[in-house]
C-alpha cells in the first residue's frame, strides 16, 4: 500500500453524534494502514489511547486566553468588578470578598481594568496538556483539555500540525485524525486543509441529519466525504436511504456498511481495535472499507 | 425539582433519557433542551410550537460622528474582534464575546451596543409536556447566552419537575446547564470509553457540587468497570437500563420505548424515585479521590 | 510604493508563506528604493481568534499598498480590502520568487478570500 512519500495524506474521521464507532474504527484504520501518524482531535473527551495504549514521549501546557483572579489582600469589597462582569463571573463567598468563579470567566479582562485599587491579576490561562506519544500502531499527538475549559478549535489545530511535522520527520505517508463530535468550531479546525473526511454513521434519525450537515460542511471545503454505515442492521431501510442520499452529491463516496457486533465491545475492553480483535464479518467490512478509501486516496 | 441529565459524550443516551423521564411525570414535565448545538428531544416529544423568542446579544456599535480613531476600543478587545481601519473601529460581531469592554472603555462614549442574533427559543406543548428548546444559528460560538435564555423558562414551584437536557463534554455550556439544578444524573455505558468520559463528568460536578448519581445505559453490553468505579467512589446507580436491540430500534424512528413496553415505564419511574430520595438525602458527591 | 510579502525568514532568500494570519514575518519591499525592512508579524499568541485581523493591521500600518500573500481568510481580507490594500495570490518557494513574480506581472489580483477563517 505504499504510496509516493513526498506527499502526506490526512485522513479526518468525523460522526456528527457521539457513540457511532468512530474511534473503534479510526483505530482500525490505524492497524490496516502501514506507517500513520495518529492525531486525537476528540479533545473534550479524548479515547483513543483506551485502544491504543500510549508511551507518552513529551507532555506540553496548552495555554489559551487569560484569566482574572482577585487578590483578597488588596481588594476594598467595592463591588465594581461584579456589577461590571458580563458573565456573572464575580462570586461572593460567604458574603465575604469577591472571588472570580474561573469556570465562567471568558478572560475578558474589563474588571482588570475596572479596579480601582489593581487588586486583579490577569494571568495566561492554562486550559490543558498535549502529549505525543507511541503506540504498536506509530506515533499518536493526542491532548487533554481540562474541565470547563474553552477553545478546543485552537488545541484540534495544534493536535493535527504536531501530528503532520511527526510524518514529514519520519517520512510516514499518513496522518488519521480522530475527529470532535458535533458540527461547530472543532470540527472545522479539523477539516481545514484535510485530504478527505471518512463520515461514520448509523441508520437512525438523528444520525441522519447530523450526516448531511456534514457533508454540507465537507462541501464547502470542498474535500471528498466517504459515508460508512455502523451498525446498519439495526435499521436496514434507513441504512438504504443513506446509500440512497450519497448518490446524489457530487463528491460523496458510499464506502460500506459494518454490522452490530458486540465484538467491537469486546475489543474495547480488550484494548484493541475490532480489526485487532477479531477476524470476523466486522473485520472484514472494516477491511474493504479502508482499501476503498486509500485506493482513492 | 430539577433534575439535569448530562454525559461526558455524546451517544451514551442522554436524550433517550431525558424524554422518556419527563414522558413518564403524571401531571405533567417541563423538558428543557439545553443541548443547543444539537436539541434532539423534539425528534420523541414532537410539541406543538406555542411561542418562540430571538435570542441575541449586545455587540458593539460606533457612532462615526463621535469616534476619533484613538483605537482604545480596539486595544481593550482581548477577542481581536476590533480593529482599526483608517483611524476607523470595524467590528467583527462573529468573534465578539460581548464583554461590553469597548462600550465601558471609550474615552469619548462613541460606542453602544446593538443586538446581534445567536439563536431562538421555541416553547411548545405535546400531551402534558412542555418542551423548551434552544437552538443556535449555525456558525454561531455562544452557546451559552442561549442556554442562559433556556434555563430561564425554569417554571417555578417545589411541586413542578423539571428535566434539563445537557449539552454533552465538560465544558462551559455543560457547567451552565447543570448550574441550579437540584442533582444530576449522569448516563453511561458500561465500556471502557463510557468508563473514561464518566470519570471526566464526575471530575467536573464535583467542582461545581451538585449531587449526582449514575445511569447505566445498555447494560450488559460490556463490563462491569463502571459498577466497581462507581462503587469504589461512593456515587449511586440510579438505574440500570438493559441492552435490548428493541430499544436501538425504536430509538432509531424517533419513538418512546415506554409507550409501548410497560418495562421500560417502570424503569423510569424508578430512576425519578431514585433521583429524588437522592435529593431528600441531601445529595452525595460520592468519595473525593485521593 | 512598498509591497508586503509573507515569509518565515529575514532575507529574500527566506522561504515564502503561504499563510497570511499565521506568518512569522513580512518583508516590507521598497519599490522605488530597491531595498527592504523586515516587521515581525507579532501576535498576541494567547489570543485564541482573529490572528488575520492582527496581521491586516500590521500591514495596513506599515504602509505597504500590496501585498503578496497564499491564502487570505475573511475576515483579513475584510480589513486589508477596506485598508485599500491590493492582495496577490502566489505559491512561490522564496520570498525574492515571489517578488519576480510580482514585477512581472504575473501574480491574480484577489478580489475575494479564498478560504475559511479557522487557524489554517
Amino acid at each position: 500500500m505504499a504510496k509516493s512519500k513526498d506527499k502526506i495524506r490526512e485522513i479526518v474521521v468525523l460522526s456528527g453524534k457521539g457513540g457511532t464507532g468512530k474511534t473503534s474504527l479510526t483505530a482500525s484504520f490505524s492497524a490496516l494502514a502501514s506507517s500513520a501518524v495518529l492525531a486525537d482531535c476528540d479533545v473534550d473527551a479524548a479515547d483513543l489511547h483506551l485502544v491504543l495504549p500510549p508511551t507518552v514521549l513529551e507532555k506540553h501546557e496548552f495555554i489559551s486566553g487569560y484569566e482574572a483572579t482577585i487578590d483578597p489582600s488588596i481588594c476594598t469589597r467595592c463591588g465594581i468588578c461584579q456589577r461590571q462582569c458580563a458573565f456573572e463571573a464575580i462570586d461572593q463567598p460567604d458574603g465575604t470578598g469577591y472571588a472570580v468563579n474561573p469556570v465562567r470567566c471568558e478572560g475578558c479582562g474589563v474588571c482588570v481594568r475596572l479596579c480601582p485599587v489593581q487588586a486583579i491579576a490577569f494571568t495566561d490561562r492554562v486550559c490543558g496538556q498535549w502529549m505525543v506519544s507511541q503506540t504498536r500502531n506509530g506515533p499518536m499527538v493526542h491532548a487533554h483539555l481540562y474541565a470547563a475549559a474553552e477553545n478546543s478549535g485552537k488545541l484540534v489545530t495544534l493536535v493535527r500540525k504536531e501530528a503532520r511535522r511527526i510524518a514529514h520527520a519520519e517520512g510516514r505517508s499518513l496522518v488519521l485524525v480522530d475527529g470532535p463530535p458535533g458540527i461547530g468550531c472543532p470540527v472545522i479546525a479539523s477539516l481545514t486543509g484535510a485530504d478527505a473526511m471518512v463520515l461514520v454513521t448509523e441508520p437512525s434519525l438523528s444520525g441522519r441529519h447530523d450526516m448531511k450537515r456534514l457533508i454540507t460542511l465537507a462541501r464547502q471545503f470542498a474535500i471528498p466525504v466517504f459515508v460508512c454505515v455502523n451498525k446498519f442492521d439495526v435499521d436496514e431501510q434507513q441504512s438504504k436511504a443513506i446509500e440512497l442520499d450519497c448518490a446524489g452529491i457530487e463528491g460523496v463516496h458510499y464506502a460500506g456498511s459494518i454490522p452490530y457486533d458486540e465484538q467491537v465491545v469486546k475489543a474495547q475492553i480488550a484494548a484493541l481495535s475490532p480489526v485487532e480483535f477479531s477476524q470476523g464479518k466486522t473485520s472484514e467490512a472494516i477491511k474493504h472499507i479502508w482499501e476503498l478509501i486509500w485506493s482513492r486516496m | 425539582m430539577i433534575i439535569a441529565v448530562a454525559s461526558g459524550k455524546g451517544g451514551t443516551g442522554k436524550t433517550f433519557v431525558s424524554a422518556h423521564l419527563a414522558r413518564i411525570i403524571s401531571g405533567g414535565a417541563t423538558l428543557l433542551d439545553c443541548d443547543v448545538e444539537e436539541p434532539n428531544d423534539h425528534i420523541f416529544i414532537p410539541a406543538r410550537t406555542t411561542s418562540s423568542k430571538v435570542v441575541s446579544v449586545e455587540v458593539p456599535e460606533v457612532d462615526s460622528s463621535l469616534c476619533d480613531g484613538c483605537g482604545e476600543c480596539s486595544q481593550v478587545c482581548e477577542f481581536n474582534a476590533i480593529a482599526m481601519v483608517a483611524k476607523t473601529p470595524m467590528i467583527f460581531d462573529e468573534l465578539c464575546h460581548a464583554c461590553g469592554g469597548c462600550v465601558l472603555f471609550c474615552p469619548r462614549k462613541a460606542m453602544h451596543g446593538k443586538k446581534h442574533r445567536i439563536g431562538e427559543v421555541e416553547i411548545g406543548e405535546w400531551e402534558g409536556i412542555t418542551l423548551v428548546q434552544g437552538q443556535l444559528d449555525v456558525g454561531v460560538a455562544l452557546a451559552v447566552p442561549l442556554i442562559r435564555e433556556v434555563k430561564r423558562q425554569l417554571p417555578q414551584g417545589e411541586d413542578h419537575i423539571s428535566i434539563v437536557d445537557c449539552p454533552p463534554g465538560t465544558s462551559c455550556p455543560m457547567v451552565w446547564s447543570v448550574s441550579d439544578c437540584d442533582v444530576v444524573v449522569l448516563v453511561t455505558e458500561p465500556t471502557p470509553f463510557g468508563l473514561h468520559d464518566l470519570t471526566l463528568a464526575v471530575d467536573t460536578l464535583r467542582e461545581v457540587d451538585i449531587p449526582f448519581g449514575v445511569v447505566i445505559n445498555k447494560d450488559g453490553i460490556g463490563d462491569d468497570r463502571v459498577l466497581d468505579y462507581c462503587r469504589q467512589q461512593e456515587i449511586p446507580v440510579l438505574a440500570r437500563i438493559p441492552h435490548d436491540r428493541r430499544i436501538a430500534t425504536a430509538y432509531a424512528r424517533g419513538q418512546l420505548v415506554s409507550d409501548s413496553l410497560l418495562e421500560y415505564r417502570v424503569v423510569f419511574h424508578n430512576l425519578l424515585q431514585a433521583a429524588s430520595d437522592l435529593i431528600a438525602k441531601g445529595g452525595s458527591h460520592g468519595k473525593k479521590q485521593g | 510604493m512598498k509591497v508586503a510579502f509573507t515569509t518565515s525568514g529575514a532575507t529574500l532568500e527566506a522561504p515564502f508563506d503561504t499563510r497570511f494570519g499565521r506568518a512569522a514575518r513580512f518583508i516590507i519591499f521598497d519599490l522605488d528604493q530597491n531595498s527592504f525592512t523586515v516587521l515581525d508579524n507579532d501576535q498576541n499568541l494567547n489570543a485564541a481568534q482573529g490572528a488575520g485581523i492582527q496581521s491586516a493591521q500590521h500591514v495596513a500600518a506599515s504602509g505597504a499598498e500590496c501585498l503578496v500573500t497564499g491564502h487570505l481568510g475573511p475576515k483579513a481580507a475584510k480589513v486589508l480590502f477596506a485598508a485599500g490594500i491590493k492582495t496577490y495570490q502566489c505559491d512561490a518557494n522564496t520570498v525574492g520568487e515571489a517578488l519576480a513574480l510580482y514585477r512581472s506581472k504575473a501574480l491574480k489580483l484577489m478580489h475575494d478570500a479564498d478560504v475559511e477563517g479557522h487557524w489554517v
